[in-house]
């Protein structure tokens, strides 16, 4: 099915774009709540790039590896929120 | 890059357009992350992609896995489960830390429906 592989394609270069904007939004981001925010659309898009990728290859050593990214990508994002709130992680 | 999964006709084309529709969700949230002017607009845009993208992607996922093992395989609503519960939380918290920033402990406590000390006329 060679229309399924140019649609997932077109699907991981749309993914791929959004990434772009995240990481230009974490780079130029003119607070650093900008850049917590920008980090939490980026590891969100990453889950969802592996996850296309798992489609196209069929296999699902991918779905772990983006299920292990959400755990680990709310942990950091939430981290640094608190810091930013509180000034502490763990009080 | 060619390579694709051999499913049926019918699935492969719902496969393709969830996963187009998702991509396209995100890219928009993305572009709306880059675009808007001020922090508070800018929160909301990359959950288009937390909610939408990521359902359409799942769903994508799990019809082609179910198909490829036949046998129904719904391990993706993990993925999904998490991030609905676990977004708000990471966007409640940057929301008020940018509101404590910016208009003092006193607007933040105003949020969560504390009371307030009115300032003397």
């Amino acid at each position: 099915m060679n229309a399924l592989a140019l649609a997932l394609s077109a699907a991981q270069t749309m993914l791929a774009l959004a990434g772009v904007c995240a990481v230009w939004r974490l780079v130029r981001g003119p607070r650093a709540r900008d850049r917590v925010l920008a980090f939490d659309a980026l590891y969100v898009v990453g889950i969802l790039l592996l996850l296309t990728e798992g489609i196209r290859n069929g296999r699902t050593v991918f779905f772990e590896a983006s299920l292990v990214m959400s755990a680990l990508g709310f942990t950091s994002s939430v981290a640094l929120a608190k810091f930013l709130l509180r000034g502490e992680v763990i009080e | 890059m060619t390579l694709a999964p051999d499913l049926p006709t019918w699935a492969a084309i719902i496969v393709a357009i969830a996963a187009l529709l998702g991509a396209a969700i995100t890219l928009i949230g993305a572009i709306g992350l880059l675009r808007l002017p001020s922090f508070y607009q800018r929160v909301h845009p990359p959950t288009l992609g937390m909610t939408f993208g990521a359902f359409f992607i799942l769903c994508a996922s799990m019809l082609c896995f179910s198909i490829l093992q036949s046998r129904l395989v719904l391990h993706e609503i993990l993925i999904g489960m998490f991030l609905l519960l676990t977004t708000p939380v990471t966007l409640i918290i940057l929301t008020e830390s940018a509101l404590r920033e910016e208009h003092g402990a006193q607007t933040a406590a105003f949020v969560r429906g504390e009371p307030v000390d009115e300032p003397e006329q």
